[in-house]
């Protein structure tokens, strides 16, 4: 674990240090070369700006006008039919929450483990629900949208099922595991 | 599909705050979002400038090459449609490799990247092309090795021990992208029939 965690640490200093005295050797001219390739970076910036305000703006409505709680509600018994601890429907909110918003989800896994306990069964499972899963919906519509896709085909079935997958796989991982 | 999803939201949060007498909510939330979408944008700017100048200079010297070459027989498996030599598969790779790590922000810029080149390789513009499935299938259910951002939050929360969810986190994240593997090459059968 702490290996892995110092391979994070020390992966973009090394890349900013390797890659630009590589591409000298090479004799490429690397700060004119830098400078090309970042031009991009403002257009595909600018490309996605509609993309993401369009995405955020609903998604935020919906959050915000508590729609998410009653969602769960409706939802709790499904949990309850397939004989899951009543506790584990508190992961609901944080399991529709988490396709569609990064900063959204965070916010509702920070506010079970502070509620649960960091080292309880919810608090567990929500901090390997949020490490497990993207924004798989938010993500989809912003790259496709960024290169002008508009009919996604079965893109957003695939990765909400491997969403759902991740969830039934994290509830059997932490109930075994801890 | 996204259009429907997007107006039923929009529709049952603007009802549900009606419900409740708190319509304020949707004026307040609506301008908080357009102005985030704009915050989000102008990081991403800057993000994306340094990896893609970084990334132009690692073309240049060969190195997207090379890695992609070391990537090969995996990337031709999980991506039969793509030329082996394909610009995509550096952005690709580079991608996938800063989603395993962690490093969410330079994962960006370079999935971005990766779609660029492979919208040049899709035939039908305004349709998405199998590669492209395939590598967001792989992008959003990605093993994660180090889930820095939750590893913070529970370590503020004063756990016993924070990183004891690295386990449990690769396992889940292992089966997600298992199954998108697997079936993602079931719908492309599927849907080339």
């Amino acid at each position: 674990m702490k290996a892995i965690a110092e391979i994070s640490r020390w992966a973009i200093p090394l890349l900013l240090l390797f890659i630009p005295v590589i591409a000298f050797l090479r004799k490429v001219p690397v700060y004119e070369s830098f400078v090309a390739g970042a031009e991009e970076g403002f257009n595909t910036g600018v490309r996605i700006l509609p993309f993401l305000i369009g995405m955020l703006v609903s998604i935020r409505i919906f959050v915000d006008s508590g729609a998410l709680n009653i969602l769960a509600h409706w939802l709790q018994p499904i949990f309850a039919y397939f004989g899951l601890d009543s506790n584990v429907a508190a992961i609901i909110p944080l399991a529709i929450m988490r396709p569609l918003s990064g900063s959204g989800a965070l916010g509702v896994a920070t506010q079970l483990i502070h509620q649960y306990g960091p080292d309880s069964y919810i608090g567990r499972l929500a901090s390997t629900l949020q490490g497990s899963t993207d924004t798989t919906f938010f993500v989809l519509t912003i790259y496709f949208g960024s290169v002008g896709i508009r009919k996604y085909r079965y893109a957003l079935k695939l990765g909400l099922l491997a969403d759902f997958i991740g969830l039934i796989a994290s509830i059997w991982i932490v109930t075994k595991t801890f | 599909m996204v259009n429907l999803i997007w107006l039923i939201m929009l529709v049952i949060g603007i009802l549900i705050s009606a419900i409740n007498g708190q319509i304020e909510i949707v004026t307040v939330s609506a301008m908080k979002a357009a102005e985030l979408g704009v915050e989000v944008a102008i990081e991403l700017i800057g993000v994306m400038s340094l990896w893609l100048g970084l990334m132009r200079l690692a073309e240049e010297a060969g190195i997207v090459k090379g890695i992609a070459r070391l990537f090969g027989p995996v990337v031709r498996l999980l991506f039969p449609t793509l030329k082996p030599d394909s610009p995509a598969l550096g952005a690709i790779i580079m991608n996938l490799s800063a989603n395993i790590l962690g490093l969410g922000n330079a994962a960006t810029p370079f999935g971005l990247k990766a779609m660029q080149e492979l919208q040049k390789e899709n035939p039908t513009p305004d349709t998405a092309s199998p590669a492209m499935i395939t590598f967001l299938a792989l992008n959003t259910s990605c093993i994660t090795l180090i889930p820095a951002t939750i590893i913070g939050v529970r370590l503020k929360a004063n756990s016993a021990n924070p990183t004891e969810i690295i386990g449990t986190t690769i396992v889940a994240t292992g089966c997600a992208m298992t199954s998108a593997i697997i079936v993602d090459y079931l719908f492309r059968r599927r849907a080339t029939k």
